[in-house]
């Protein structure tokens, strides 16, 4: 498979406590403060490559940056660092705001969270789905219209819907929406941040059904961001483990749910709700993240939380590093890959609270 | 597991007047919960599994009305009862951890007084004492520097220490009911893993009776006791857990295991549940609420529904349940 997307070291860095710009620079130095500002380091050096067709999967807990880390990729803001690669033309170096009207824009679509609130409530489904059609391929008209009632039913919406507005429709069918507007440019990359987060147990799997059959016909790769575990071993090729603004683990995604050999995806897989499984493994993170502020660079990110916590951690800070078909941020990762010791053996090694 | 019932619930009905008509939300609703039980709520959203705890708790919206039926506790009917009595249970023996932390905390009051709020209305503290005991209870819940923690606003913590706080204070009183709405929606797994064993330690220790509110299935699979399977207003099914997870009998159960994901080996084993919940302003509701979605409907169905036994402890409400002894696949298979 061609590699399609390859994002090298990409960074985003937010400056807090003070204005970033000029002004307020300049202010704090005649008032005799420091002129850096501390800085949160939302996303720290990531790489990542997606295939052609293939579907990459992102998960991690909330504040770990990957709303970030796709907003930086998708271009909607701009990175610290770090290249941006789609068909091998570099889209980092050119501002958000120019992107917005690159032709490239049309090749990268998103699907956001929740359909309800990212649809404009005064646009009908066709305005909405019409929208990018408009802006990015310049489409009028006739053809427009078509272009519209394909793509919509494409996604199994029928045509009497599109004279609606979003709180009209149900949520499956906002959803769908929303799919429609992002397929609408024919893209070859669709990030779909938690598509089915919104939505009932009962709709979800049409929803997804219908992603996997587009994505068959259309031919796009997806990266998919969840914090559903259970979902992301149904539809992603590979998955990518994200912990405070760094990966951690990256690898097949059966195989990394099977067994996870970082200490985090560890205690994340074993707090997945099993059905009717067996009692839950007390495999507990305990406290709260590191501060994102100014990072330690010596320090693992996971220091603090980590069951294994070695005097290595806080001194040295692991880099992602191959291990056979996965990468791995972690000293000890060998460890659980030598003795085959699965998660559930390390929990009886780490019991917490 | 014969402890005497702490809660029983007999044939709620509730109903709400809305501009377009009364909404028959609730239906005949029958479930109680034992003492030190844990029993778990499930449906899809609009099935009225929030409605039942609020009827209980008598803070239905004034639209709302309970038209029908009992929930006896501790030998009152908390439905009927005055104001006052309520006031008197509520919060000090039922207390209810609410959805969204967020908009349930008061924005505009330290976390630490909000306890001690409890303690001193509920828990017969003196006023002197219930900061440091607020204190204690933050550190109970699982909060790091509790002392610190206790004069911070809930904007200035995270979803998870919310949600820990809320139960601090739904807790604070020592209850011997607790009704959890969706108390980890909106959190990570991790967190959720977390809170979940909070709850659950708690309640065995105190040997609390918990009813807990869930869309997710799985989750109740491992934490509740008891499933009772909501739909569109009726209960539609209830049984021990292992039970209903291993042999569902109502086909909207079956449907609802075949949709959560973590019980599908791929993709195309996830399965949707087809139609969506009826309009409940409608008139000629039929009997069985399920019966325009069911894949298993027969002419009985136009029939007045009965809850029938099957097993131990196992209730279905259905004309024409799924037979026993069939693995899940098949059952769906042939619907």
């Amino acid at each position: 498979m061609t590699v399609l997307f390859d994002a090298e070291r990409v960074s985003k860095f937010f400056p807090v406590g003070g204005g970033s710009s000029q002004l307020a620079r300049l202010k704090r130095r005649l008032s005799g403060g420091a002129e850096r500002l501390p800085k949160v380091y939302a996303v720290d050096n990531v790489s990542l490559i997606i295939k052609k067709g293939e579907t990459v999967g992102l998960v991690g807990e909330s504040g770990c940056g990957k709303s970030t880390l796709v907003r930086a990729l998708t271009r909607l803001i701009d990175v610290s660092g770090g290249s941006i690669k789609l068909g091998g033309r570099e889209l980092a170096l050119k501002p958000a705001r120019v992107f917005a009207r690159d032709r490239d824009r049309a090749r990268i679509q998103m699907v956001f969270q929740d359909a309800g609130d990212s649809i404009n409530p005064r646009f009908t489904a066709f305005d909405a789905i019409a929208d990018p059609l408009r802006r990015l391929r310049h489409i009028r008209g006739k053809t427009l219209k078509e272009r519209v009632e394909v793509v919509a039913g494409q996604c199994g919406l029928p045509p009497v819907l599109l004279s609606r507005f979003p709180h009209q429709l149900s949520g499956g069918q906002r959803a769908r929406v929303g799919i429609a507007r992002a397929i609408a440019t024919e893209p070859d990359l669709l990030v779909l941040d938690e598509p089915t987060a919104a939505l009932d147990v009962s709709v979800q799997a049409v929803i997804l059904q219908l992603l996997q059959q587009l994505k068959r016909e259309l031919g796009m790769s997806y990266l998919f961001v969840s914090h559903d575990l259970s979902l992301v071993r149904l539809l992603c090729d590979h998955v990518m483990v994200m912990y405070l603004g760094k990966i951690v683990e990256l690898g097949p995604a059966r195989a990394v749910f099977e067994r996870p050999w970082h200490p985090y995806t560890q205690a994340l897989v074993a707090a997945v709700p099993r059905f009717a499984g067996a009692a839950p493994e007390r495999l507990r993170l305990k406290g709260e993240p590191r501060s994102p502020i100014d990072p330690d660079p010596n320090v693992c990110r996971f220091y603090g939380r980590c069951p294994i916590g070695a005097s290595d951690c806080k001194s040295k800070a692991p880099v992602l590093r191959r291990i056979g078909s996965r990468h791995v941020a972690c000293h000890f990762a060998e460890e659980f890959v030598v003795q085959r010791v699965g998660p559930v053996h390390a929990a009886q090694a780490t019991r917490q609270i | 597991m014969t402890a005497p019932p702490a809660l029983c619930v007999d044939r709620l009905s509730v109903e709400f007047r809305t501009r377009s008509g009364l909404v028959r939300a609730l239906d005949d609703v029958t479930f109680s919960v034992r003492k030190s039980e844990t029993i778990a709520l499930v449906g899809e959203s609009g099935s009225g599994k929030s409605v039942t705890a609020y009827a209980i708790m008598g803070l239905l919206d004034p639209a709302g009305r309970v038209t029908n039926g009992q929930a006896m506790f501790d030998g009152i009917d908390l439905l009927a009862a005055s104001p006052k009595q309520l006031a008197a249970v509520r919060g000090r023996q039922i207390s209810m951890i609410f959805q969204n932390p967020r908009t349930a905390l008061n924005p505009i009051r330290p976390v630490g007084r909000q306890i001690a709020d409890v303690l001193i209305r509920h828990g017969k503290v003196p006023a002197r004492e219930a900061p440091q005991q607020a204190v204690e209870m933050l550190r109970a819940v699982g909060i790091s520097d509790p002392g610190r923690r206790a004069s911070a606003y809930p904007f200035e913590m995270s979803g998870g220490m919310c949600q820990r706080v809320m139960i601090a204070i739904a807790l604070a009183a020592k209850p011997s009911l607790l009704i959890a709405d969706e108390p980890t929606t909106g959190l990570d797994v991790t967190t959720q893993a977390v809170i979940m064993d909070l709850i659950s330690d708690l309640a065995t220790e105190r040997g609390m009776a918990t009813i807990f509110i869930t869309h997710d299935l799985a989750l109740a699979s491992q934490r509740a006791r008891r499933i009772v399977v909501m739909h569109a207003g009726h209960v539609v099914e209830n049984a021990p857990t292992a039970d209903l997870c291993a042999e569902p009998r109502h086909p909207y159960t079956a449907e609802l295991i075949a949709a959560t994901p973590d019980s599908a080996a791929s993709l195309d084993d996830l399965a949707a549940i087809p139609g969506s919940l009826p309009d409940l302003r409608r008139t000629d509701l039929p009997p069985c609420r399920y019966s325009e979605r069911c894949p298993r409907k027969t002419e009985l169905c136009a029939q007045p529904l009965t809850r029938r036994a099957v097993g131990a402890e196992h209730i279905v409400a259905c004309w024409n349940p799924l037979p026993a002894h069939v693995p899940l696949k098949l059952a769906i298979g042939a619907s």
